[in-house]
């Protein structure tokens, strides 16, 4: 078999400027009034205006995240899920990530209950609230914060 | 874009009523738009953008994805055993293509 | 240093012990127990492990016909589940006809072009990373045992020198971080003992299931030494000393690394 040298194989290039790239993201990452400005005004727009209330959404993510490019989550909203009362859609929101809507699950009755388990992306350390729409119109929100590091035995070096 | 594995998990058997948890994998890179390549080009964003399941003919659940969806995702959600029948899984990436997958359930 | 070295190789001519013997660690500890609890638990739960998908494309490449022949792997293997079962665990090995050192990735190769008549997968192909994945996992759980004796010494022999050996502008070893420093911190990772029991893995990092020469890849940049090709002689005679050095660990492909 001869050996082959695979599209994936790093560049000298690549892996200087990734270096660069993770220096210079974490240098830049200090929560900015913009980002919080950017999640509040996501929210706002959502929810037409309306304030969320806190409660009812428990949002499930690891306190130390090794790697930004897969957390674990997993939501849940106390709802009898029944067609007078439910859960229509979770919304998960970062706070640093360049697009703050990261994910949109919509429920109807027939989810039986309101939990939804998923893998996501942080771009770094950040708050991440999960918010929620009911069939009634209000809406709740739960978050959590991670802190998302990156390892040292990397391909970026 | 071809039929992309994937991967589905629930019982195949399940008493009327009672509330199952299906899991679900689908093979795709997620790619952000945000990466360079060797060169420095830009790779452009490439993602799957929603994710529905019927279930006899009727969505019981859908998922709206961003760049923030991690690699390959996955989705684990719940839904009543109604009735035996059949549930359809689609993925749709943005360019509109779809993978779609069958899965039958026998309620008792 | 030279003081150091002298005593060690007096030690071994006292006691007349195998010096390879005292080389693998006394209590081997698997890749995963270096990973976070998330990592951990995801690998273990077979239904959330992305990893998973690869497996599951593999199972379906093995019944697939390919090449001038029409063959698929089943054609001449049969059920993948019960022919494979610990067969990768017994790998890497010597080829009987071309007295070469193969891997579970060379032996696909090889099967493909004498076999199938079909060209043999590049390394990192979703395909060789599906095959691989697929039939390592049917080893989950065996013991590990390789031939290190006859043919395979020589290949032994090389492989361990290169784990011992310094290398790349950090001029640093395999061994003095897998060995030396095992359980410490090196920024954000835990250095482990740096066994392969759990490769092909899905590695958090690459967003993907990857193979165990891609991962040495990995520590070769990492060392800044030179980075060898996929399939390379070199990274084979490491992978075969790798595979002994685990002892008795079990194998836990597909794992999920950091």
């Amino acid at each position: 078999m001869a050996p082959q040298q695979s599209k994936y194989a790093p560049s000298r290039r690549k892996v200087i400027a990734s270096g660069l790239a993770v220096t210079t993201a974490s240098l830049l990452h200090s929560p900015t009034r913009a980002e919080v400005e950017e999640l509040t005004k996501t929210i706002f727009e959502i929810t037409r205006g309306a304030l969320p209330r806190y409660g009812r959404v428990k949002l499930t993510l690891p306190e130390l995240a090794e790697n930004g490019n897969l957390v674990s989550l997993l939501v849940n909203v106390d709802s009898p899920m029944t067609t007078d009362d439910y859960v229509k859609t979770i919304y998960i929101l970062s706070e640093k990530n360049p697009l703050v809507i990261v994910a949109r699950f919509h429920l109807t009755p027939r989810a039986g209950r309101a939990r939804v388990r998923s893998n996501i992306r942080l771009a770094t350390t950040q708050q991440v609230v999960a918010l929620a729409e009911m069939s009634d119109g209000t809406f709740w929100q739960g978050g959590s914060s991670v802190i998302v590091t990156l390892a040292a035995c990397i391909d970026g070096g | 874009m071809a039929q992309l594995p994937v991967r589905i998990i629930l019982p195949s058997t399940a008493k009327k009523g009672d509330i199952i948890e299906i899991k679900t994998l689908i093979q795709h890179a997620m790619e952000t738009g945000y990466r360079r390549d060797d060169v420095g080009k830009p790779i452009p964003r490439d993602i799957i953008t929603t994710f529905a399941v019927t279930y006899g003919g009727v969505e019981v659940f859908k998922a709206d994805f961003n760049q923030g969806v991690a690699a390959n995702p996955y989705v684990a959600f719940t839904t009543i055993a109604t009735e035996s029948g059949e549930l359809v899984f689609t993925w749709l990436d943005e360019r509109g293509a779809a993978t779609i997958e069958r899965r039958k359930v026998t309620v008792s | 240093m030279r003081y150091k070295l002298g005593i060690c190789v007096f030690v071994g001519v006292l006691t007349g012990a195998d010096v390879a013997a005292q080389q693998r660690p006394a209590t081997p500890l698997p890749g995963s127990v270096f990973q976070s609890p998330e990592a951990r638990a995801m690998q273990s739960d077979d239904t959330s492990n992305p990893a998973m998908l690869w497996v599951e494309k593999g199972r379906s490449l093995w019944t697939k016909s390919d090449g001038a022949t029409g063959k698929s792997c089943a054609s001449c293997h049969g059920d993948l589940q019960t022919v494979m079962k610990g067969v990768a665990a017994r790998y890497p090995l010597v080829d009987q006809k071309s007295k070469t050192l193969m891997n579970i990735e060379g032996r696909i190769n090889n099967c493909r072009t004498d076999h199938q008549q079909a060209p043999p997968l590049p390394y990192e192909s979703n395909e060789l990373l599906s095959l691989t994945s697929a039939i390592t996992y049917q080893s989950r759980g065996d013991v590990r045992l390789v031939g290190i004796d006859g043919a395979a010494e020589p290949f032994f022999t090389q492989g361990r020198a290169l784990f011992e050996q310094r290398q790349g502008q950090l001029n640093l070893a395999c061994v003095q971080c897998h060995d030396g420093q095992v359980g410490r911190k090196l920024r954000g990772d835990t250095v482990s003992q740096g066994q392969t029991h759990g490769w092909p893995a899905y590695r958090l990092e690459w967003q993907s299931m990857g193979s165990l020469h891609r991962r040495i890849r990995s520590c070769s940049i990492g060392v800044r030494a030179e980075v060898l090709p996929y399939g390379a002689p070199s990274y084979l005679a490491l992978e075969l000393y790798l595979a002994w050095r685990g002892g008795s660990l079990p194998m836990e492909s597909p794992g999920v690394r950091r």
